[in-house]
């Protein structure tokens, strides 16, 4: 049975679940990014602002962030994946196979992406952010060159976590016609009792995280400055 | 001359919890302009609030500020940015940049108000230059001690041409070494570019090394303000005396009675004060503490004496003292 077409087909599972990660992950930071830093900005805790208004503004906008992240985020992805089918096929045209799937998975990974976005940046030291404003910084100066600088390493850390988070939802729409090693395994391993077929995809997602895990904390760990 | 700096009437007041904490109480005072003015307090009493009034990083609850002719409160949040500008910051833990190099940190306020990248450059190694730490234009702050820290902060800071510089307990993460290295770059940069500077400390030490004025707060409020030597020489309140005190905490151990400090400064020290006290009334007196400090470029000294029981021979002594034109305080009451 491992024929060049078995082979095939893992290397091609391999190359829709990675193209299927990584595009999630892209939009996952796209919305979840701006997420995390509104949610930073606007926490009690995050950017001052000076008006009674502005700061009306800032505990509205949170709630609002917070509820939506939290609602969202509550949703196992199993069940997202079949609620989401209308927007998915308005998006993409279909609702099954690799593209398709990396609508789920963008919806699913924003809302986690924007807590850990948050949480990295909470941890700047807040007197560096003091420094910041006591030279007359606005808050857009110091989103981008104070928070996102001197979070980057904790954020390369969430963003390795993130890969490793969206690798795994991407096998479970393979359930559901998605696509990737995850579909793979299911149609043998669950459908057609060969086991061993599932085996070797284990091992190839475990291979994967593997290595995307090591190649991101040796980035972060090689552009952190503060050794 | 109109002072750059006015404080009025400013209270903060924090809500921890449910409780509420009075951190201001109905402060007023005025820097004039090219001045050096220590704020000094034990901790609590509510320093770093009152320095955080004056750019702002705390709102007062009431009372104003003003900086420079600007009512800080009115002012909307772009002028408020644009004011800070004049404003500079150092900190107790030098808050740079991590992830940036010694020269980046030093770009930072620049690239804030829009200065080319090429001419930022060329300014903050003139900088650097200045602060002594050229070659360490390429370093991160991780690779450099305190000192070396601060003075890039001072740099930093000197980037916008600030017209005050605010230190919030700049020398508190010092060794005593580096603290006087440190200060005496502030003061030549005091003399260099005539920017008027205050001074958060809970030191005495180093209001004297560099002050002229001093503000004393105690528990929120100004127990009193006016010269350096002024408070060296006749502390009028309490809180006052116990950071003048500071030095000399062994005595408060030994706890005796009848103990005078009496304050002299360069020209009155010719007499023998205190030999002549025990031939003219034959009974010994001790010497529990004395020090000269350098106070402004000029010798101060102090003496903490201990004065004999007999009630009418110690008083009789304190008359002598004060006849002397020393300064003369009766610590009995303060120290046990």
């Amino acid at each position: 049975m491992w024929d060049n077409e078995m082979i095939m087909m893992l290397v091609e599972g391999t190359r829709d679940t990675l193209y299927m990660t990584l595009m999630a992950t892209f939009f996952g930071y796209l919305f979840g990014l701006p997420m995390g830093i509104a949610l930073m900005v606007t926490d009690k805790e995050g950017l001052r602002s000076h008006s009674a208004l502005g700061q009306r503004m800032h505990a509205v906008i949170y709630k609002l962030l917070d509820v939506i992240v939290n609602i969202a985020r509550s949703i196992p992805f199993l069940i997202l994946l079949i609620l989401v089918i209308p927007i998915t096929k308005a998006i993409v045209g279909k609702s099954y196979g690799s593209t398709a799937t990396i609508v789920p998975l963008t919806i699913a990974a924003a809302p986690f992406i924007a807590r850990m976005v948050e949480s990295s940046l909470k941890e700047v030291d807040r007197g560096v952010i003091e420094a910041a404003e006591s030279m007359g910084a606005g808050m857009f100066r110091i989103i981008w060159s104070v928070l996102l600088v001197e979070a980057r390493t904790s954020l390369l850390v969430g963003v390795t976590i993130a890969i490793g988070t969206i690798l795994g939802y991407s096998a479970m729409a393979g359930a559901v016609g998605g696509g990737g090693l995850g579909d793979i395994a299911i149609r043998y391993g669950y459908h057609r009792y060969e086991t061993d077929v599932m085996l070797v995809t284990i091992v190839i997602l475990v291979l994967l995280v593997q290595i995307l895990q090591s190649i991101g904390m040796m980035l972060s760990k090689k552009l952190d400055r503060r050794r | 001359m109109e002072p750059i700096i006015r404080v009025e009437h400013l209270c903060k007041t924090f809500n921890v919890k449910g409780t509420t904490v009075d951190a201001a109480k109905d402060i007023s005072f005025a820097i004039e302009k090219g001045d050096i003015f220590g704020i000094i307090g034990l901790s609590g009493a509510g320093k770093s609030t009152l320095v955080r009034c004056l750019n702002l990083l705390e709102q007062p609850t009431s009372g104003t500020v003003t900086v420079d002719g600007k009512s800080l409160t009115e002012l909307s949040e772009k002028e408020l940015r644009l004011t800070r500008r004049d404003i500079g910051m150092i900190f107790q833990h030098f808050n740079l940049l991590m992830q940036k190099s010694v020269l980046e940190n030093v770009c930072f306020p620049m690239k804030i108000t829009g200065v080319k990248k090429s001419e930022a450059r060329a300014r903050a190694m003139e900088l650097l230059e200045t602060v002594g730490l050229a070659e360490k234009a390429n370093a991160y702050p991780a690779q450099l001690s305190g000192g070396q820290k601060q003075r890039v902060a001072i740099a930093r800071v000197l980037a916008n041409n600030p017209k005050i510089l605010l230190c919030d307990e700049a020398t508190s993460a010092l060794d005593p070494q580096t603290t006087k290295s440190i200060l005496s770059l502030l003061k030549s940069i005091n003399e260099t570019y005539g920017i008027t500077i205050v001074v958060i400390t809970h030191e005495m030490s180093v209001v004297q090394q560099i002050c002229r004025h001093v503000a004393v707060l105690d528990n929120g409020t100004l127990a009193e303000t006016g010269t350096v030597q002024e408070l060296f020489h006749s502390p009028k309140t309490e809180a006052a005396r116990k950071l003048i005190l500071t030095g000399a905490e062994q005595i408060q151990r030994m706890s005796g009675e009848q103990l005078v400090r009496i304050t002299f400064s360069g020209q009155s020290s010719f007499e023998p004060v205190v030999a002549n006290l025990v031939l003219k009334y034959k009974t010994p007196v001790n010497i529990m503490f004395a020090d000269t400090k350098d106070i402004n470029g000029s010798a101060e000294g102090e003496m903490i004496l201990q004065l004999p029981e007999v009630r009418e021979t110690a008083e009789q002594m304190i008359r002598d003292l004060r006849e002397k034109r020393l300064g003369v305080e009766v610590l009995t009451h303060y120290v046990g």
